[in-house]
């Protein structure tokens, strides 16, 4: 059981790491795209392991 | 600016974002990954008669970051069995550099020991950036540098994730903070399909058990702005004990309370060992200005020494429920207080139960340790054979 909380906690982080990458690219706006891409470091770190 | 020529300007400054982004994550990411990869060697001494891992007694445990090493310092000869936990809070080095000088130094002569340097482990491979703790310290011996992780308080996320809402523990029911299910101090006796803390603390629980321990020593350290400190809290079972060890220290040598661990907070060692084996238990706590919240800059420094002028203004405001001056709460003393409390809960222990003795040659004294400092006490890996080496 925690296991599979666990996992589907790790499911949800790839799929807002996913958006954020998207928001990234498709965005218009230099200043959202950075932003979008300092959302996305603690997404991409938890998804590695590292942090 | 013309429609093209904006797309241009836009694809640059992601470009340019990107790169930024991938050098901040290389940087970090190696930091972190070096912290939880790092290894600290283990001279054992002539005490040391077998290293063994939590997962034989509970083998769930196996693979897992809390699989720690415990240390058995066996005399061969009758006499009590004693468990001693470093590293329950890694974010509390003498706790883990006192167990360490015990597997190094140690020869029991009756009895035996079993010595955990890191009780909670995976609190150990994380630490707090944000509150700028360092990531390693180092401890100075005659063969050059001796480098430790700086851990947390409670296990890694990355081992322990996610966290209740709310922290109901087993089998109390008591209600604790959410974080508090990745403090091993807050999860005995544990349970063997619970997260990994409670996991844990159920695998000590069974060599407790199993091992047929007669007394754990937990150590710790506590910031001055916590009533708890500079004593020993002691399971009802284990106040005598207690209580002569206070008293004698405090005549002879320094400063130690003794309080008896509340019957109604659940969790901890002291509570919770003695309820539910045979065994009883005591838990030191040793002073860390490093852990106060009215410190100033958080470094390795302060760690090590335990000077810092803003814990000493508070202390002169009487805002503080432990003494500090100028000189601070170097790790030697820290270190010192918990092995010659150690050395006294013996001898106590041999004068109340005389029929299940424990003798231990080797330890140093509180003014030796203090004076000549913890690294004197801790040889050179490379000076040893490989297999009287070990890691954690």
């Amino acid at each position: 059981m925690n296991q599979a909380v666990m996992l589907l906690y790790y499911a949800t982080t790839a799929f807002f790491a996913a958006m954020m990458a998207w928001n990234f690219a498709r965005a218009k706006d230099a200043q959202k795209a950075l932003l979008y891409l300092v959302v996305l470091m603690p997404f991409v770190m938890r998804l590695l392991r590292l942090k | 600016m013309k429609k093209s020529e904006q797309g241009k300007t836009l694809i640059a400054a992601k470009a340019a974002g990107l790169v930024a982004w991938a050098a901040v994550m290389v940087f970090a990411g190696v930091a972190f990954r070096q912290h939880r990869a790092w290894k600290e060697p283990v001279v054992l001494g002539p005490g040391v008669t077998a290293v063994r891992s939590l997962h034989e007694w509970f083998a769930p445990l196996k693979g897992t970051e809390n699989d720690c090493n415990v240390y058995v310092l066996d005399s061969g000869l009758p006499g009590s069995t004693i468990l001693v936990l470093g590293g329950t809070h890694p974010e509390e080095p003498a706790t883990n550099l006192a167990a360490e000088l015990l597997v190094e130094n140690a020869k029991p002569t009756s009895g035996k020991l079993l010595v955990a340097i890191h009780t909670n482990r995976s609190a150990s491979t994380v630490t707090r950036p944000g509150e700028a703790y360092p990531q390693f310290y180092s401890i100075k011996t005659a063969w050059g540098q001796k480098k430790y992780r700086m851990g947390d308080r409670s296990a890694n996320p990355l081992d322990s994730w996610p966290d209740p809402e709310t922290y109901v523990h087993y089998p109390s029911g008591q209600m604790l903070a959410y974080m508090d299910i990745r403090n091993i101090n807050r999860t005995w006796p544990g349970r063997p399909n619970g997260l990994l803390c409670e996991r844990t603390s159920y695998g000590f629980m069974q060599m407790i058990r199993k091992e047929k321990v007669d007394l754990v020593i937990d150590y710790h350290e506590a910031e001055l702005e916590y009533p708890v400190i500079g004593t020993i809290v002691a399971h009802q079972k284990a106040q005598e004990v207690a209580a002569m060890v206070s008293m004698d220290l405090s005549a002879s040598q320094f400063r130690i309370g003794m309080e008896v661990s509340p019957r109604t907070l659940h969790g901890l060692t002291h509570r919770e060992i003695g309820d539910f084996s045979d065994a009883t238990a005591l838990l030191f706590e040793s002073p860390e200005p490093f852990l106060d919240r009215v410190r100033g800059a958080t470094n390795e420094a302060l760690l090590l020494t335990g000077v810092d002028e803003f814990v000493q203004r508070a202390g002169k405001a009487g805002l503080l429920y432990w003494p500090i001056d100028e000189k601070g709460w170097p790790i030697e003393v820290r270190v010192g207080r918990h092995i010659a409390t150690t050395s006294k809960v013996f001898e106590v222990w041999n004068l109340l139960y005389p029929e299940k003795p424990i003798a231990v040659d080797g330890l140093p004294g509180y003014g030796d340790l203090a004076a000549k400092g913890v690294g004197a006490y801790f040889a050179d890996p490379a000076s040893v054979a490989k297999d009287r080496v070990a890691f954690e």
